[in-house]
Parts: C-alpha cells; sequence; structure tokens
C-alpha cells in the first residue's frame, strides 16, 4: 500500500482555498442527523468539538479528566505563533511557512505547513473575539516575543499562562454548545477502542472512569484528539495522565503510525532531584529572550560550586562558558531546542553539570535584569540611579514578563532565581511523531481522524516553540470541520449507526478480557515498576542521542519487560469502581509496545534529523563538526507503520517528501 | 522524614468513609506532597492493598485536578500553592498529617480524596462564554485596542483554575470567588460587554441553584486560592449583577 497524502494539485499558496471550493458540503439540516465523536479536550479537540457543534453536527466529546478545562494543553507556557506581521518585522506566512519546515528539519509536509501558516493569524482573531486576554502594549495593542529559531517576533501570549487561557477559550466555546445541548460531554470517561463496521470508523468503546461501566459510542466518524506520548519515557513534561492509548488502540486497528522515534527534549527544564520524581518542569523556552545559558569555564569552578564552596555569583564574566553563544553567534541562546538540548548534554557529559547530579547548567537573567532596570530608569527618567534601584527596576519588568515562572521554580527547587542563576536540564517534552494523517488530517481508516498532538503532521522532525498551541487551534478550528464535511457529505442518509451489533460486541469483548486480565492477575509487581523500567530504557537508549548497538538493545529489553509485565504486573482493586491503578495498567501496556516501535523506528532512520540524533550521523570537520548531518538522498520520507501484530513486525511504508518551495539545506544556526 | 498520615477513606459516593492511619517513612524533603503519596500508595500496592484515590493530573499547579483538604486547610499549609505544589519541606519529621477531601454540599466525594466538581462545569456552562462562532472571517484582532490596564486585570481573573479551594475552605461553601473571576473576566474587555446582563444573572442563578452558600465576606477564600484570585473580583460580580438588575 502505497501512502497518499491527498495534497490538492495547483500553487502552495492556493491549495488550501481551492481545496475548500471544490469540497462536498453538508447542507445544515442534513448535519443534525450526523453524529461526530471526539475523542481527548484538550486546544485539538476541544476547538474541534465546538466548531463542529457550531455547524450543526451531534458532537459526542471524551476526557478522561473531569473537565476539558483539564487537558494538557492548559499546561502550556509560553505562547502561540501567528503570521500577523503585527511587528512589521518582516514576518509573513510564506516566512511562517518556512522557518516552521526549517525547524523541523525538512521532513513535514509542505502542503499541511503552509495552510497551518496561512490559517494561524485567524486563530489570533478568534481568540481575542472570545475574550482571551493576550498580553498587551501600553497602546492596547496585542504584544508579542520571540521564541528559539526565529529571527522574528511572532508570539502571542498571555503572562506564562498561554495555553491556559486558550483553553479556557475553547473550553467556553464548548460550554455554549454543551448548554444548546449540541456536544454531549462525558468527562472521566476513557476511550479503549474504536469500532470499525464496514472498514469505516463507526464508533468507540469507552470506560466510565467513575463507575467503571463499559459502554458503546456510535458516531458516522471519531476524530482522536488524545494528545502527545512523551510519557513514553517516564518522566517528561507531560501530565500524570497523558497517554498513547487512543492513538495505540487505533494503530492496532489499522491506522499506520508515523515517525514514532520523533521526540523534542526541552531544552529548558528544572533538573531531577531524585528517584521519587513523578514528572518533571518545564521552565517556559520564552525565558530564553532574557536569560543567558553558561556553565563553568574552568573544572575547578564547576567542583567549587557542586561542593557549595562557590556560588555562581561569584563567577566573573571571563569565568563562565555561554556555550552557546560560543557556538551559535547568529543565534545565540534562542538556537532551536535540539539544538540547545544537544548542547547541554556535551557540556554535562563533559563533565561541567553545576548540580550534584552533573546534569544541570546556568540560565541566567541578571544581564536581563540590569539591561531592563537601566532602560527603565532612563524612562522614568531617574538620573544617577544606584546599582541596587537599577536592579529594582530591572527585577520588575522580569518579574512581570515571567512572574509565575519564576514562582514555580522557586516551589520546586526552594531558591530564587532573581538572586541567583535557574538550574535547568534537557527533559522529553513533546513528540512530533504520532498517527498518520493526510492533508484531510484522516487516517488510513476511513472516517477516522487524527488532529494536534497526537498526529505526526506538521512539525517534521523538530517542533518550533509556540507552533503546538498553533497547529491544534488549526487543526480543531479551522481545519478540520471542512475536511470532515466532504467526508461526512456521503453519509446524509446513512442514519444512525446501531451500538448492538458483532462489531460492537467483538470490540467490547476484547476490551473487557483485558481489563479482567489486570485484575485477576495478581502478579508482584506494580504497574509504575514497569513504567519507571521502560522509561529507563527509552532515556538510555533512544533519548538525546541514539546509535545503532543502543537501540538494537531497547528493541530487546523492552521486549522481555513486555513479556515480564504481562506475567506479573499486579492492579488491585475491582472492574466496577473508579480504580486509577487500572487506568495506569493499560496505559503502561500500550506505552511498552510502543516502545519497541519507538525503537525499531530509530534504528530504521539511520540520519540524523531535528530531534532525532544518530550517533553515527555527524558531520566529522569543517564549521560543522559534531553537528547532526541529515540524509536527504536518502531518508527523505515520512516512516507510516503498519500494525501486524508484534511491535517489531511493523510493516514500513514510505511516504515520499518533496520540496517545491523550500529548497532543501543543511540547518545552520551558526 | 518520618510521617503518620490520617487520610479519608470512601469506597464510593453512597458508602461511609473514615479516617485511616498511615505511616510512611524516609520521605525526603524535596518531594512534593503527591510524591509523597505515591511512595504510599506503592507501599499499598505492593502490600495487596487497595491505594488512595486521588486526583491530580499536571502536577506543576496549573490544571485544577489536585484538591486535597491537608491539616484543615484547601491545599495545605503553604500559600499561593496547589496540593501538587506543595513541598514536604513545609513538614517535619514526626508529624502527623491529615488529609481530607474538599468538603461542600455541592461537591460529593467519589472516592476517598476525589470529588465530584460538577457544579462548577454547569455554571460556566450556564453563561461562561462569548457567543462568538469560528468563521475565519472574525474581525482583525487588533482592530479594537484594549488598555493594557483592563487587559491585565481580566489576565489575573482569568488565571483561576476551577480548583474549588474557595469553596472548601468558605465556611458557607461560598462559590463567589469562582464564578466572580469568571464575570469579572468578560466583564472586563469589550468582548463581554455584549452579553453582560445576561451573563451575570445566569451564571449566579446556576450557582445558587447548585446549592453553593452565600458571601458573608469572611476573605477566607482569597487566602487559600491557589492563584492569588483576590475579592475584588467579588465586588465587580455583586456590581455587574446589581447593573443587571435595574
Ligand atoms: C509544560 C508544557 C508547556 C508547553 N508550552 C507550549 C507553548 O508555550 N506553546 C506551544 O505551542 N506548545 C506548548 N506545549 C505543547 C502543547 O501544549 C501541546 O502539544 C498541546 O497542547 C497538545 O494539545 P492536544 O489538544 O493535542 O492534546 P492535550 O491537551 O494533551 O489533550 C488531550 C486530551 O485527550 C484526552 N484523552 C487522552 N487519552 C484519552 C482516552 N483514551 N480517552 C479519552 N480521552 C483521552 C485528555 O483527557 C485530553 O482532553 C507545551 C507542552 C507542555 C507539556
Ligand atoms: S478562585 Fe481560586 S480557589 Fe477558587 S476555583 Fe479559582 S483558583 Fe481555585
Ligand atoms: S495536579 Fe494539576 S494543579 Fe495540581
Amino acid at each position: 500500500m502505497t501512502l497518499n497524502s491527498r495534497v490538492p494539485k495547483g500553487p502552495i499558496k492556493d491549495k488550501w482555498t481551492d481545496y475548500k471550493n471544490k469540497i462536498d458540503l453538508v447542507n445544515p439540516a442534513n448535519k443534525r442527523h450526523i453524529d461526530v465523536i471526539v475523542v481527548g479536550t484538550g486546544l485539538a479537540g476541544g476547538s474541534a468539538a465546538a466548531t463542529l457543534a457550531e455547524l450543526g453536527y451531534n458532537v459526542k466529546a471524551f476526557a478522561y479528566q473531569d473537565s476539558p478545562r483539564r487537558a494538557h494543553s492548559i499546561a502550556a507556557q509560553g505562547g502561540i505563533n501567528a503570521a500577523k506581521n503585527y511587528q512589521g518585522d518582516g514576518d509573513s506566512t510564506y516566512r511562517l511557512f518556512y522557518d516552521t519546515v526549517k525547524g523541523g528539519d525538512y521532513r513535514s509536509r509542505e502542503a499541511n505547513v503552509y495552510r497551518l501558516a496561512e490559517v494561524s493569524a485567524n486563530i489570533i482573531d478568534q481568540c481575542v473575539a472570545q475574550g482571551v486576554p493576550f498580553a498587551r502594549d501600553y497602546g492596547g495593542l496585542l504584544d508579542n516575543r520571540s521564541f528559539g529559531g526565529v529571527l522574528v517576533s511572532r508570539t502571542f501570549y498571555a503572562k506564562g499562562q498561554t495555553g491556559q487561557q486558550l483553553l479556557l477559550g475553547a473550553y467556553s466555546a464548548m460550554n455554549r454548545q454543551i448548554a444548546r445541548g449540541k456536544i454531549e460531554m462525558f468527562n472521566r470517561h476513557e476511550m479503549l477502542d474504536v469500532v470499525k463496521v464496514d472498514g469505516k470508523a463507526r464508533g468507540i468503546i469507552a470506560r466510565n472512569l467513575i463507575t467503571g461501566e463499559i459502554e458503546r459510542h456510535s458516531a458516522h466518524a471519531v476524530v482522536i484528539a488524545s494528545g502527545g506520548y512523551g510519557n513514553v519515557f517516564f518522566l517528561s513534561t507531560n501530565a500524570m495522565g497523558s497517554n498513547v492509548s487512543a492513538g495505540w488502540k487505533i494503530h492496532k486497528k489499522g491506522a499506520f503510525f508515523a515517525n514514532p522515534c520523533y521526540t523534542q527534549i526541552h531544552p529548558t527544564c528544572i533538573p531531577r532531584s531524585g528517584d521519587y520524581q513523578s514528572k518533571l518542569t518545564l521552565m517556559s523556552e520564552s525565558l530564553r529572550n532574557d536569560g543567558r545559558i553558561w556553565v563553568p569555564k574552568k573544572m575547578e569552578d564547576v567542583m567549587a560550586i557542586r561542593e557549595g564552596r562557590k556560588k555562581p555569583t561569584d563567577l566573573s564574566e571571563e569565568e563562565r562558558d555561554y556555550y552557546l553563544e560560543r557556538r551559535y553567534p547568529a543565534f545565540g541562546n534562542l538556537v532551536p531546542r535540539d539544538v540547545a538540548s544537544r548542547a547541554a548534554k556535551e557540556r554535562c557529559d563533559a563533565g561541567y553539570g553545576v548540580n550534584a547530579t552533573g546534569e544541570a547548567v546556568y540560565l541566567d537573567f541578571a544581564s536581563a535584569i540590569d539591561r531592563y532596570g537601566k532602560e527603565q530608569a532612563k524612562i522614568q527618567n531617574i538620573k544617577n540611579a544606584s546599582d541596587v534601584k537599577i536592579y529594582e527596576l530591572g527585577q520588575a519588568i522580569i518579574e512581570a514578563k515571567y512572574g509565575n515562572l519564576f514562582q514555580m521554580y522557586e516551589k520546586i527547587v526552594d531558591e530564587n532565581p532573581y538572586k541567583t542563576p535557574m538550574m535547568i536540564y534537557p527533559a522529553v517534552h513533546y513528540t512530533m511523531g504520532g498517527v498518520w494523517v493526510d492533508y484531510n488530517l484522516m487516517t488510513t481508516v476511513p472516517g477516522l481522524y487524527c488532529i494536534g498532538e497526537a498526529n505526526f503532521s506538521d512539525h517534521g522532525a523538530n517542533r518550533l516553540g509556540a507552533s503546538a498551541l498553533m497547529q491544534g487551534l488549526a487543526d480543531g478550528y479551522f481545519v478540520l470541520p471542512y475536511t470532515i464535511g466532504d467526508y461526512l457529505s456521503d453519509d446524509i442518509r446513512t442514519g444512525k449507526i446501531a451500538t448492538d451489533t458483532a462489531e460492537f460486541d467483538e470490540a467490547e469483548k476484547d476490551v473487557k478480557e483485558r481489563l479482567d486480565f489486570f485484575i485477576n492477575n495478581k502478579g508482584e509487581n506494580s504497574v509504575d515498576y514497569y513504567h519507571k523500567k521502560l522509561g529507563k530504557i527509552m532515556w538510555e537508549k533512544c533519548g538525546m542521542s541514539r546509535n545503532e548497538k543502543g537501540l538494537k538493545e531497547a528493541m530487546v529489553e523492552i521486549k522481555a519487560l513486555r513479556e515480564d509485565f504481562w506475567k506479573n504486573v499486579s492492579v488491585p482493586g475491582g472492574l466496577e469502581e473508579m480504580n486509577p491503578e487500572l487506568e495506569k495498567a493499560g496505559r503502561v501496556a500500550d506505552f511498552i509496545e510502543l516502545g519497541e516501535l519507538f525503537a525499531k523506528d530509530a534504528l530504521s532512520r539511520e540520519e540524523s534529523c531535528g530531534g532525532h540524533f544518530r550517533e553515527e550521523s555527524a558531520e566529522t570537520d569543517g564549521p560543522q563538526k559534531g553537528e547532526a548531518k541529515r540524509n536527504d538522498k536518502d531518508f527523505a520520507f515520512v516512516s507510516g507503520w503498519e500494525f501486524k501484530g508484534e511491535p517489531a513486525d511493523a510493516v514500513l511504508h514510505k511516504e515520499e517528501l518533496e520540496f517545491n518551495d523550500i529548497e532543501l539545506k543543511q540547518r545552520s544556526y551558526k | 522524614m518520618d510521617l503518620t498520615l490520617k487520610i479519608w477513606r470512601q469506597k464510593d459516593a453512597s458508602s461511609k468513609g473514615q479516617m485511616v492511619d498511615y505511616k510512611v517513612t524516609e520521605i525526603s524533603e524535596h518531594m512534593s506532597f503527591l510524591e509523597m503519596m505515591d511512595v504510599l500508595n506503592e507501599q499499598l500496592v505492593n502490600s495487596g492493598e487497595e491505594p488512595v484515590a486521588f486526583d491530580h493530573d499536571c502536577r506543576e499547579g496549573i490544571c485544577g485536578m489536585c484538591s486535597m483538604y491537608i491539616n484543615g486547610e484547601a491545599h495545605g499549609p503553604d500559600r499561593g500553592v496547589t496540593t501538587c505544589q506543595l513541598h514536604m519541606r513545609m513538614f517535619k519529621d514526626g508529624d502527623t498529617i491529615t488529609i481530607e477531601p474538599f468538603r461542600a454540599a455541592a461537591f460529593p466525594v467519589i472516592k476517598d480524596l476525589v470529588v465530584d466538581r460538577m457544579a462548577f462545569e454547569r455554571i460556566q456552562q450556564a453563561g461562561g462564554y462569548i457567543s462568538v462562532n469560528t468563521s475565519g472571517n472574525t474581525q482583525d484582532a487588533n482592530s479594537l485596542p484594549i488598555s493594557k490596564h483592563a487587559a491585565d486585570e481580566a489576565m489575573d481573573a482569568a488565571t483561576c483554575i476551577g480548583c474549588g479551594a474557595c469553596v472548601a475552605t468558605c465556611k458557607n461553601s461560598s462559590a463567589m470567588l469562582f464564578v466572580g473571576a469568571k464575570v469579572s473576566q468578560y466583564a472586563l474587555l469589550p468582548q463581554g460587554q455584549v452579553e453582560a446582563i445576561d451573563r451575570v444573572q445566569n451564571m449566579v442563578a446556576q450557582m445558587d441553584l447548585e446549592g453553593f452558600g452565600n458571601c458573608t465576606n469572611t476573605g477566607a477564600c482569597e487566602v487559600e486560592c491557589p492563584k492569588g484570585i483576590s475579592l475584588d473580583n467579588i465586588a465587580r460580580m455583586n456590581r455587574e449583577l446589581m447593573k443587571a438588575n435595574i
């Protein structure tokens, strides 16, 4: 089977408009007879559910939390990109498109990315109309900041809580439709399988997480918006419940899984402190606008700091190695995430890490505080301001920009980051891989769609900061509502999909058998025991840098772990009640299978691109020595994996990537 | 540190609950409170007992899921934090810690420390939105300047995470701070003006219907709110309500 991306013909800038002009529409009276299931109500699912309901479809939406407002999108901090060019700094649809394709290391589909850039401006308009309180300047207009990997200011933000505000916007749009009866919201429900009828997705099996009841829900189309799978590493910046199950279940029912090994390791997270650690906390990338990253130049200073004999503030400018500014003078502290993360690892591997574990570097705001302080002194006309006054003025500006992040840091680490530099280290943050979708956002199963972080689509091998929120909302507000209509126009005479059919019986039976197994197994080890083991294998062998040997070992070890899990896992409690351990068991079982495919994918991609760094594929000399080396001749394709019973037996289907509007170049941020 | 935990255990909504004692040892001061609970639960699973059910997800103070009433305080002894952001350095070796669910008539217990906050959902559905469809033809975001001051104030109100600590901490179980925050966010923005009257009336009516108590201005909610939502929002809501009723 060849993967057909269904990208429309024509010049890139006309594709989406032409497409919309030509698709089939469903008339408003008929939409009333069509049901759509949306699994997940984060930014992607929430915006899709609200928009589909506004259009007149009957939407059934599902989330495992007790409210759509609690989806993990709520945690996004830094901002959302849009090609508005409000700053007049030369931004445009083309430039956003270009930056995204380049940032993704030329492993994304041009047509999708162009469409994303095209609708980005609409997102901001829509959100402002919903009452999203974006940051504004003194003239009352919207403010922007810049993020890594770009040379313009196009990121809109709401303090350090942009995801929260955008999600509350989508949530409010959902609430309006819930009140009208157009969305039926199933909180505390987990989808456990998709149901196919005549090859088409026609429903799901879900578990009510309060009562434990297994439910059947039917629809004419199913949309998966279940977020990313970073928790396959156990420790990540994702929420505790973030999982791959919905995506993995549909993979096992025929949806191809694309580029599972593309993972983003975010450079600025709070370092781990102990084995009990349950998750890692991100410090928004926006901090790199004002923070400078460094480690000591001299090993003796590193040791003195670790042993508490010196404080970082004791080191003079000359004694510090601002290694990003040194290695990448053009982009400095604002290089893309993958580059910044690897550079931190390089310094720490060389022994320059500044905390007890040796896995931390400094993010320092002293120069920014000084710069802002002097600027403010001028603005406020304060003559001969003292150092203390300048510091005070500067600190106020930093506080206004990042106050909540600084507070969060202080609560966790118990150190005041205004006074001493923050310590940071890379952590798993985002998964560019996901369920394969075509231009319509449809998977390889007809009527089954996948949007948001759960799909693989727009970020290639590395996502630029502030682009996930953009993609989630683009998919949900502006893309899916068109593309799904084209598909559903064939269903206006289908009528309600019955749930008392053999297909539903069978899916329900499988789901129940698996749950029964967990409860009855009475093994030796907790679910977390396995999750932590999996995480360790993934981090050590499939993490920031990968090689053939490690990946092969990972596949063997993960498979062995899976066998042990199915023999020895222990899940307390019962089926017909709230049972968080049972929920976790199902999720970890799926993570283990995904982990194996992940390693297989990383092994088969014998090149370095974006977040995927293969040690065998690096520049060996010249000014780029040590930098990642992409191989466009052999690997300019999307890997779509077809499930064949065992993760290791998955079959690879390639979607060749064509670049007609952007010239393929080796990325350089020097 | 070694601790004694007194935890509310309740099988489901219809069962009676009770406090049960547990011991945990070698707890690090750098752990978060929920990591300490993880240690307890791992211990329980390994000894074949049912772990304590509690709500949590983001573990960074933003989803509003976690909701423990610790030593008589919603989200525990620290200020400006949620339960998941509370750290064990707030406690000392040998302490006994009492852990209960958020209690209010409108928040029935589902299991152990998990409560049902659907009442908040229904209040939001009653009017917590601006009626604007998604079209792609919405007016340009910068066509309507909004003063930085108003935008910042709206943002402050909008940071409410819907955790319900304000209700749990109030002796009347009033939801005024939560509802006031949402009403204020929209009242401060021009986009919110069109439906202002209906919004405040409908949201307040739903709040009353759900069985939340009256506000008697004790100010306890503001103290316990992890996001620093201020009482000004209640005052603003009352003004909005008065405007709506004349
Ligand atoms: C800490 C952090 C900060 C970030 N900051 C930024 C930023 O500043 N800018 C940016 O652009 N991006 C940022 N990102 C990335 C971005 O937030 C996410 O990629 C994006 O929000 C994902 O949205 P989503 O709608 O796809 O999924 P989510 O918001 O994760 O939603 C998933 C939904 O699926 C539901 N679900 C999952 N599985 C099931 C199931 N089996 N059954 C039923 N429901 C299910 C959940 O209940 C939830 O409703 C950040 C991410 C993190 C972790
Ligand atoms: S007002 Fe504060 S305490 Fe009340 S729900 Fe909102 S964030 Fe929680
Ligand atoms: S778990 Fe999200 S706020 Fe505590």
